[in-house]
Order: C-alpha cells, then structure tokens, then sequence
C-alpha cells in the first residue's frame, strides 16, 4: 500500500484503503513520542511552512510539533485573512513561498477552496489543515483513529455528530470518512445549522439530541461558534445549551461504554458540560495526542511527493 | 525459472542459534541487563528464538523488542515510494543494558548503523553487541558482527533469503539469483 | 460602398422569411432581398463586394439586450470600445449595457458619454440601460425622461436587486408613461446575502453558503404581480429557476405583460461545475441545478423565456484570481453565446429559426429598438452564421478584455463568421 498523491486536501478524495493505510501508519508513529528522544531523522533537510490566515493554536502547534518530530524544519507564517483587501493576494503569498524551496506548505484558510489554490498552483506538497466549512482532513483522520482504536473497527458503529453543521469543517471531513468506512453517522443540530440535502451525504438527520445520541457507540461534538456564522441565526448560546449539549442525563442514552469526542477548543458549558467533558467517556485528550501521530504519518507518507 | 539452493536446513539453523545463545551468555557473564532486540521483519524470528533459548539454558526471563529502522534508513526518502512503517516496540529504557541487536542477514551493513542510531534515542546501553543468522560479505560500512550463525559468501546478484516459519521443521537459509 | 450577400440562407423572423436568396446594401440600408440578383457591368463593379454565402445562415444583426461594458469607471476590466469589439465577433450588431458603472450611469452625461464612445468606437450599436434609482441604491427614482431624451432604451438597476416593492411599483408605472421597459435583477437578498453559489448538496458538500432558488422566484413572483397591478411591464433579467420560469409561464397565460431571458450557462452548466471551485464558475444568478437547467430549456422551448442574453461581465485577475469567496460575480459572454446557443439548435431544442428570433426580433420589441429586421430599407444589421464549424474556445483571443469564462478550452460548433453594422463589415473570419 502507498499514498501517491501530492497533496491532503480533503477526505472526500480519500479511498477506505488510503485511510486505513494512513491509519496504521499513524498507529506506528504514535510510539515515537512516547521514547526518551522523540525525534527520527527522516524528514532531516525538509522545510515544512505552516501557513495560517486564521487563528490556530491547537493545529498549528500540532503540525509544528509533528514536523520537528520527524526533523524537518518548520516554518509559521500567520498571514491575515483579509490580506485581500491589504494587497498581496493568496496566490501571490504562494508563490513566494515556493521561492524559498520548501517542502509542504501547511494552510489554513477562511476561504473554502484556499488550499486548492495553492494545490493547482504549486509543486510542493499542500495539507489543508482547515478551509472554511469546508474540509478539515487531518481532524477526521485524527478522530478516526481514536474510534479505531477504541472500538476496534468503525463498520457499524453508530456515530453521532452534533453541533452546526453547516459551518463545520471538520463534521463534513468526518461524515466522508466515517461513511467510507461503514459507519452509521447521525447528524444533529439546530435546524439552521442543518445544510441542505446532507443526507445524500449517506447521514441521517436529527433535529433532537435525545434522537440523535439514542444508543450511540461515538457521541463527537463540534464547538459553538457563532461568531463564524455570518448574521445571526441563533438565538443566543443559552438556548443552544437548553437543548444541544451534551450532559451527564442525556448520554445516558447513548451506549454504556459511548466514547465522547470533541475536536476542541470546548466551550465549557455550552455543548458540552464540564462533567462530561472530563468525565470518563471522554477521549478528548486522546484525539490531540493522535493529532501529532496522524500529522507526522501524512508529512511522511506525502514527504518527496512532487507532481 | 529463478535458481535456487539451501544453504541451511532446520536443523543446521536450531544447531546455529543454540550455539549463539551460549556465546551470548557467555561472553556476557550471564543474563544481567541483557536485552534482546530484533531488527523487522527478519530479526524479530530469530530474537524470539534466542530468548526462548537464554531463557531456557538460565531459567529466567529476559525482556526483548522489536525495531523498525525505516524511519532511519539513509535512502528512505530517495526511493520512489515512502517504505510502510511498523510498529517499533521497546517498552523500556535501555539506560545501561546490554543490548544484543538481532537481524537474519548481515550485508552491507547499513540497516545495522540505521538501527544503532534508532537504538540510541531510547537511552545509553552499556554495549550493544550484533547476532545475526548469516553474514554474507559486501559491507558497505565499517561494521561487523559480534555472533554469526554462518558466514556464507555470495554475489551481489542473488539474494540470501531467511525463511522461518511457525512451523519450525521447514526452516530454511536459501540463495536465489534475484 | 455596396455589398452583395450572394446564396445564403436567409432566416428573418420578423418577416418569416427562410428561403435561400441575395441581399443586397446600398449606403447602410437592405435595399434589395431577392433570388440571383445579377451582378452588375464591369464598370460599376468598383465599389461593391460580393460576398458568396453558399450553406451560410443569413440573419438579422443579433442583438444581446444584457451586458456591462464597465466603462465608465473600470477600463481595466473592458471599455466601450473592446467590449464591442467582442459583440461583433461574437454575431452581435447591436447590445445593450447596464448601469453598474463607476459613475453609476444615472443620468444624461454618463448616457451621452456610452453614446458618444460607442460612435467613436464604430463596431457594435449600444444601447444604454440607464439606473432605475439614482446610485443604484434602491431609493429615489432616476429622471426617466431626460434619460430616455439622452438615448436610454430601459431601467434597471441590475446587479442591486430593488428591495423596496414601493420603489418597484413607481418605476413600472413612470417607465411605462414613457414606453420604456423596466429590467428587473430578481433576488430576495434576506434569502442571499453571503450566499456564494446555488444551495443545494454541492454547496453543502463544499461548505460554500449557498443562495437558495427561491431568493429569485419570490422576487419574480413580486415583480410580475406589481406589474399586473399596475398593468405595465415588466422584463425578467437572467433566469436561472425553475420555479421563475413557471412564475413567468403562468403570468403569460395570466395575461399579464411580463418578458423574460436568460443566459448561455444558465441552460449549459449547472452547480457541479463549482467543484473545484474554480472562480470563473461564480456568477450572479448562480449556476443551479440539473432540473432548473431542464425547466430552462423548456422555457426556450415553449416561448416562456423571450431571449438569450449574455449577461457579459468581464473582470480581469484582479477580482477572479482569488479565494472563491471573495472572487467577483460574473463571466465573459459575448464571444461565446452564439455558439452556446446554436447548441440548443443541434440538440433539437430550438430551431434555427426560434433561435433568431430569440436573438434578434425578440429584444428588439422588448427594447423598442428599431433593429432585429431585414425588411427592406431597414438598417444593414446582419450575422452572417455558420452552423457547423467546429472550433475551440481560447481566451487569449477574446476582444474582450475579459478572460473569465469558464468555457475556455471548450471544443463548440458553429459560430458567426460575419458582422455587418449599418453595411459596414466589422468582423469577417479570415475564410472570408
């Protein structure tokens, strides 16, 4: 098995193989940061630039520590969304970075589509750490691996997916991913946040939490933000807690060994109660660990790719 | 139609690896601090059988691992395609062990350096000391080892095959013309 | 200067004229259509050319009643002068532009000035849409008399959708006491705003925002019931749903006075075209879906949908070499909408004749426009047609300043081969 592609761009590209290929490349890198030294020397010699147009910690700093794992040398680059209205353009950005050599270009972007651009455009291998609502590939991979590992398998499993939906990057990655490799994925939100025609998405849609989580293997919930919602459509974060977070009476539902997830930073209180956020469903800090071995997987196995 | 021979048989192998075994134990006084390792895919065989046998001549346990040295090998990004990873397993700092590396066959020696080096980011072993089933010339590093089942020359353009089984009665060392 | 169309198939709908026969100009006007006309003694023969049109289609000069020429205010994107340049190389004679010029043509002197560059220019005739609302901004009506006094054959204030229904229902009634046409740009913007592309599970599945259909059959629906209150008119710019296209059809039979086009790729592409999410696909109304597409086609069909138009909207790299969402609105159509179109006519979904008409006769009406003929002693407006040649679409030769078309590349049959402007050739393919 081998990943000849160029770039990450997003899971809807992604094969069952690729992804359990990439998954258990990801399992044997996970060892590396448990050793006295947690450094190979791989990627010794390789530049990786994680370009972010938008604020990141969580990511950045994974991708960053992912690379320096594998001794490449990484490079931030924070660049503001609107450098369209400051003057220089995406494409331009890019192309000065391709001038300096370097190996894979990490972006994260507002825009839907950014990490295309630079795909099109560029030799250098591109990993879209997020692009609007769209994709955000290495999140999906990252939470696939902490199903599989703990349940062993994601064919047949029922997942709920609960938050806004049709803002969310990382929902979409995980609906294409999770379908391809069996699962059953509900999906449930306000119903605002509920994009059209989702369910030819292979999902099915619940417009209630109690539904939704009823006998869930995977309860995975997506942070609030109604600041990226462009005008208001909600009434107020309160009301969103009422009725979509997840809390010690209603994951009763759910399956007695149900495994939370949440792709983070949590909203305590919001969609999640702080009990059940560190309660013992939780596998939240597990995913950020499995965050680093699925980014130092995907830099190795996409390491020399060039067009 | 591909060439091939048997240079070793089951039973000549077992009779290798006892030998070694003892070797092992004696030039290392015994089994205090001794820790076995073995280089995927092909060492891993032959580090298991070699516990077994330690442990069974001194009646005590020893701990073993497994490395894979992809990670660390010199042309792992000038191939064509990235080389799979496996899974390294050594669940224990290696501060002042002996470690007795183990691989099927030693040839150019390079999988060797690539495995010292890996070893190293687990700690500072008192020594680290080399066992392999057969040496087959062609170094291409200033390495050798320190325990050989068979030292077995041969020409660049076959190969040395290390065939183990479960099934331990069809074990077999063959050339083949590559 | 005389020129002699000889042997081509002459397709005037105004007239339902088919027939194969010659045309003949004499001093800008059709002044004779008849078979084998002869050719004239030697020593006459100086100042006319002959042209042989043998299985050449033979129509009235088209007319594309919705473009933006861009000037005044953004030359870097097309001026009067390239913009109708491209018309005449895509088989147009005559267009109209809209008003979304910097400065907003809103009153006499941008008008005059759309008049006087377009003489200057001497390709293309072009009519000027002059604002519905001073600014475009929805608010105060634009002096609709002095602007019809100045040359300006309709109001619209396209690309701003007029939200207010008050503002809407003057402007139907004030432009109808002048006989003037109001155009109207259909979307509810509380159903738009931010919407980047058609909603629907494309833009779902690439987590675009999506502007739903019915943001432009409410609007329809509005506009045709203002129109039919205040028994005026009213035409419909660039449909792209099925739901308007029904609106429009029940209103005809309604009896009410509405008219109604579209654009090329709203009956050539639909929104699976954004995957990729190439810019050049972004474009107000948005591509839809399969089944608008259908009902599209239907309307042309069945004379719901009155005319074709391009709906041109060149923009230079500046505004599409972007993130998608921030990439502007619109492609280049002049230079492809013909051959788009003639596909209609190879897929039997119109026939050659219908397809004239919708581009030719039919504008005309709607602008009140004395163009779109070739009776006898009206202007020499003529495209002259190919059917079947097969050539491929390269932006490098656009007149057009514009290289956002998304049909770059894309192998098309047939084309106009010749553009005459009041008997003057403007565009000949190097075959003639």
């Amino acid at each position: 098995m081998n990943l000849s592609r160029k770039d990450m761009l997003g899971i809807i590209d992604l094969s069952r193989e690729e992804i359990d290929f990439i998954l258990d490349t990801a399992e044997s890198f996970k060892e590396i940061s448990t050793r006295k030294i947690k450094k190979v020397p791989t990627l010794r010699g390789k530049t990786v630039i994680t370009l972010f147009f938008e604020a990141s910690t969580r990511t950045r700093t994974s991708f960053e520590i992912a690379a320096k794992r594998l001794s490449a040398d990484t490079i931030n680059i924070s660049a503001s969304s609107s450098s369209v209205v400051k003057g220089e353009t995406l494409i331009d950005t890019a192309r000065n970075l391709e001038s300096m050599n370097p190996d894979i270009i990490i972006i994260r972007h507002s825009a839907a589509g950014a990490a295309h651009i630079l795909a099109g455009l560029l030799e250098q291998s591109i990993i879209n750490a997020g692009d609007g609502a769209h994709e955000h590939p290495t999140q999906a991979l990252l939470d696939m691996l902490t199903i599989r590992e703990k349940k062993g398998t994601m064919e047949g499993l029922k997942i709920a997916i609960v938050g806004d939906i049709a803002h969310s990057r990382v929902a979409r990655s995980n609906i294409y991913g999770l379908t391809k490799m069996g699962a059953d994925v509900a999906i449930c939100g306000p119903a605002m946040m509920i994009p059209r025609d989702i369910d030819q998405m292979g999902v099915s849609v619940y417009y209630n939490m109690e539904d939704a989580i009823k006998d869930a293997d995977v309860v995975m919930m997506l942070r609030m933000q109604l600041e990226r919602q462009k005008r208001d459509l909600f009434p107020s974060l309160r009301e969103y807690a009422n009725h979509f977070s997840l809390n010690r009476d209603n994951i009763k539902l759910a399956k007695n060994d149900v495994i939370v997830m949440h792709p983070g930073p949590i909203n305590r209180g919001v969609e999640i109660t702080p009990e059940i956020a560190d309660g013992p469903y939780s596998v939240i800090l597990e995913q950020v660990t499995n965050g680093v071995a699925v980014r130092m997987a995907l830099l190795y196995l996409l390491s020399g790719g060039k067009k | 139609m591909k060439k091939k021979k048997v240079v070793m048989d089951a039973e000549e192998i077992e009779r290798s690896l006892t030998r070694i075994a003892y070797e092992i134990l004696e030039r290392n006084k015994g089994t205090d601090n001794l820790i076995i390792i073995g280089i995927r895919k092909g060492g891993i065989f032959l580090a298991e059988r070699l516990r077994e046998k330690i442990s069974a001549i001194e009646g005590t346990d020893i701990l073993s691992g497994m490395l894979d040295i992809t990670l660390y090998r010199d042309d792992v990004l000038t191939t064509g395609k990235r080389p799979e990873i496996e899974k390294t397993y050594i669940p224990f700092p290696l501060d002042h062990k002996k470690v007795i590396l183990v691989d099927d066959v030693l040839f150019t020696g390079r999988t060797i350096r690539a495995a010292m080096d890996a070893l190293m980011d687990f700690g500072r072993p008192e020594l680290i000391q080399l066992a392999v089933l057969i040496d087959r010339g062609h170094r291409e590093l200033p390495i050798r080892a320190d325990f050989i089942g068979e030292t077995l020359p041969s020409s660049l353009w076959e190969n040395v095959n290390v065939n183990l089984t479960d099934n331990r009665n069809t074990d077999e060392v063959v050339i083949e013309e590559s | 200067m005389k020129l002699l169309l000889k042997g081509g198939r002459v397709i005037d709908p105004s007239q339902n004229i088919d027939t194969i026969t010659d045309i003949l100009i004499q001093d800008g006007k059709i002044s004779m259509m008849k078979k084998d006309i002869p050719l004239p003694e030697s020593d006459s023969g100086n100042d006319l050319k002959i042209f042989d049109l043998k299985d050449k289609i033979i129509a009235p000069g088209l007319i594309d009643m919705h473009t933006h020429l861009r000037e005044p205010g953004f030359e870097y994107k097309e001026t009067i002068r390239t913009g109708s340049e491209a018309a005449v190389a895509g088989g147009f004679t005559s267009i109209a532009c809209m008003a979304n010029t910097d400065p907003v043509n809103d009153n006499r002197s941008v008008t005059e000035f759309i008049h006087k560059q377009a003489r200057l220019a001497a390709m293309a005739n072009v009519y000027p849409i002059a604002a519905l609302s001073k600014g475009q901004d929805g608010k105060i009506l634009t002096e609709f008399g002095d602007l019809k006094n100045a040359g300006a054959v309709a109001f619209s204030d396209d690309g701003n959708p007029v939200a207010d229904s008050g503002l809407m229902r003057h402007a139907l009634e004030y432009a109808y006491s002048f006989d003037m046409p109001v155009i109207s740009h259909c979307e509810d913007t509380g159903l738009s705003s931010g919407g980047l592309m058609h909603e629907g599970f494309i833009s779902t599945q690439l987590g675009l925002q999506g502007i739903p259909g019915i943001a432009e059959d409410i609007m329809v629906i509005r506009d045709i019931n203002l129109a039919g209150f205040t028994r005026t008119r009213v035409h419909i710019a660039h449909v792209s749903t099925a739901g308007s296209v029904q609106a429009v059809r029940e209103a005809r039979s309604a009896g009410i006075n509405v008219t109604a086009e579209t654009a090329p790729h709203y009956f050539t592409l639909t929104d699976e075209a954004l995957k990729g999410f190439s810019t050049n696909f972004k474009m107000y109304p948005p591509l839809r879906g399969a089944d608008d597409v259908e009902a599209i086609k239907e309307g042309l069909r069945d004379g719901t949908i009155d005319t074709i138009a391009s709906d041109h909207a060149p923009h230079s790299s500046v505004e599409k070499d972007v993130e998608f969402e921030y990439a502007a609105n619109g492609i280049t159509g002049l230079e492809t909408s013909l051959p788009l179109s003639l596909k209609l006519v190879h897929d039997g979904i119109l026939t050659i004749n219908q397809l004239i008409e919708k581009m030719s006769i039919n504008p005309s009406n709607i602008l009140k426009i004395p163009k779109g003929s070739l009776k006898t002693g009206s202007d020499a407006d003529i495209t002259v047609i190919d059917m079947n040649k097969i050539w491929t679409v390269d932006t490098d030769k656009f007149r057009s300043k514009g290289r956002n078309c998304p049909f770059n590349g894309w192998e098309l049959k047939g084309k106009a081969v010749m553009t005459i402007v009041g008997g003057d050739v403007r565009y000949a393919d190097s075959e003639l």
